[in-house]
Formats: C-alpha cells, sequence, structure tokens
C-alpha cells in the first residue's frame, strides 16, 4: 500500500507518471514528494513501493 | 499612544507595531529576509503584509511591468503602469515602511537564478500566476536549497467561496495556501477578494514561522 496525500492507494509498481495520469494531472504542473523530499522530474519514471509516503501538489493557474 | 507625526523614526515605528501586538515582535521580524517570486495579485499583496508586520529585508522579482488590468487585484496605481512592477511595487513597500530593506530585481525567474536571488532569503514565497512557472519554482527550491521554506498559493481564481481557500502544511518545509481547483484558465477571471484572501493565508504562514505557532485556535481549523 502507498499513501497519497494521505489516502492509502492500491498503486505499488506503478510509476509516479502513471499516478499523475491516473489523477489527471501534467507533470509539467506539479510537484512529487516521497517522504518529505522532493521528487526530482527526471526520476518520475521510478516505481512506487509499498510504504511511501506520497504528497502529490498540482497546481493551478492565477495570481 | 500618540497618533504620531511624519516623518517617522524606526524607534517610533516598531513602537507602533509592538502596540498592535500582545509581545514584541518588530525586533523579532526586522532581522528576517523573505523573498517573493512574482509580483502579481498574490505577491504584491503578500510584501504589503509583509512591510506592514515589520519584515526587515524584502527580495522581490518579477519580469513584468504594471499593466491596466492588473489594478484589479494587485496593490498598483494607476501611476504605474508602464512601470517595472518590481520598482514600482519597491516604492509603493518604502512609503509603507522605509526601515524594510527591499532589493527589487527585474528579471525572469529561472531554474538557473533561483540560488543567485534568493538563496539568503529565510522563507521563499512562490507568487505567479502560470501553473508551469509555480511547479517549476517548487521544484527548483526543493531540489537546489532544500533547508528553505517555501510557501505557494494555487486555486484563488473567480469569486465568493472566500472559506475555500485554505493553508495546508503538505511537508514540514513546504505550505500550500490556496483552493487547490479553480483555475483562471476556466475563465473565472481573478477578484481582488479572494485574491487577497490567499495572499493573507500566504503571508500569515511566514509571520507564523518567523515567530513561533500561536494558539491552535478551534480544532477543525488545525493545520496538520
Amino acid at each position: 500500500m502507498v499513501t497519497i496525500n494521505g489516502e492509502p492507494k492500491e498503486v505499488a509498481g506503478k510509476s509516479v507518471l502513471e499516478v499523475l495520469a491516473s489523477m489527471d494531472l501534467d507533470p509539467k504542473r506539479s510537484a512529487v514528494m516521497i517522504g518529505g523530499e522532493i521528487l526530482p522530474k527526471a526520476e518520475y519514471e521510478k516505481t512506487l513501493k509499498d510504504g511511501d509516503e506520497v504528497d502529490i501538489v498540482g497546481f493551478v493557474g492565477g495570481g | 499612544m500618540e497618533k504620531g507625526t511624519f516623518p517617522v523614526t524606526e524607534s517610533d515605528f516598531a513602537t507602533a507595531i509592538d502596540s498592535r501586538s500582545d509581545k514584541p515582535i518588530y525586533h523579532v521580524l526586522k532581522p528576517s529576509r523573505i523573498g517573493i517570486a512574482g509580483l502579481g495579485g498574490l505577491g504584491s499583496n503578500i510584501a504589503s503584509a509583509l512591510v506592514r508586520s515589520g519584515v526587515g529585508h524584502l527580495v522581490i522579482a518579477d519580469f513584468d511591468q504594471v499593466e491596466l488590468s492588473n489594478i484589479n487585484r494587485q496593490l498598483y496605481t494607476l501611476a504605474h503602469i508602464g512601470q517595472d512592477k518590481a520598482t514600482a511595487l519597491r516604492e509603493i513597500l518604502s512609503g509603507i515602511n522605509p526601515f524594510c530593506e527591499i532589493e527589487s530585481h527585474v528579471v525572469r525567474i529561472t531554474e538557473e537564478n533561483v540560488c543567485a536571488l534568493f538563496g539568503e532569503c529565510d522563507i521563499i514565497i512562490e507568487a505567479f500566476d502560470v501553473p508551469e512557472q509555480k511547479a517549476m519554482l517548487v521544484n527548483a527550491v526543493m531540489e537546489k536549497m532544500p533547508e528553505k521554506y517555501l510557501i505557494s498559493g494555487s486555486g484563488m481564481a473567480g469569486y465568493g467561496n472566500a472559506n475555500a481557500i485554505r493553508t495546508r502544511n503538505v511537508t514540514k518545509k513546504l505550505t500550500l495556501c490556496g483552493d487547490g481547483t479553480t483555475d483562471v484558465a476556466d475563465g473565472v477571471g481573478l477578484t481582488a477578494s479572494r485574491v487577497i484572501i490567499c495572499a493573507g493565508h500566504m503571508a500569515s504562514r511566514a509571520i507564523e514561522l518567523l515567530l513561533g505557532p500561536r494558539d491552535p485556535g478551534p480544532k477543525e481549523d488545525r493545520q496538520p
């Protein structure tokens, strides 16, 4: 089980890119943290594993 | 205290700020340095709140110039139209708190210059409007300067539903303010009232980081 934004999800074995796509998020408008540390964009192919605590922020426009 | 006269000394300014707090705060906020990336509706209003509070050093940066369509929500006045936002904002802020040292940069902020611009800051505030730029800054700061506190805004378009805008501490270092969903790209526009609510959340988080947490407030409003 992987925790995403505080919710348990059955996404162990999926890549960060796959998870972003399933949440309808554009990687260019997102920030992904694993265990509180930012995941560099170049590592979005990385596969999530059981116990990972992931925070995902999808940005929207306006300011 | 007396209503005061102009010009004002820094000692009077500090006394006035402390008189509106339950404990002395000026001496804590004065040495702090905050960076603001983007000086539109969020950035200009955040800067106003921070200099009024007594923050002593601001680094402000934006490549853009003031235009008429900005006036509906940004701190500028009609007389600033055509001026660089960084320069115009510096002038406005100096009129509010002349004891705040303001470093202004007319520059497009990129992954390459973010450390040079904001490396000396205690807190960095992301106040862009384009979502790719927001993501760029958050990723760049957290990768290159993971020790920095970072406050970002996302979701304050349209009008109404003021309570949907909230503060969420995503990690120990990253705070996200906004409703997370209302997107200016959906054609709902931007209003001063709602942008200023989000700017207030962001400035409030910065002040809280500098002064330390207060009484936690009602349980339902507590932040993780």
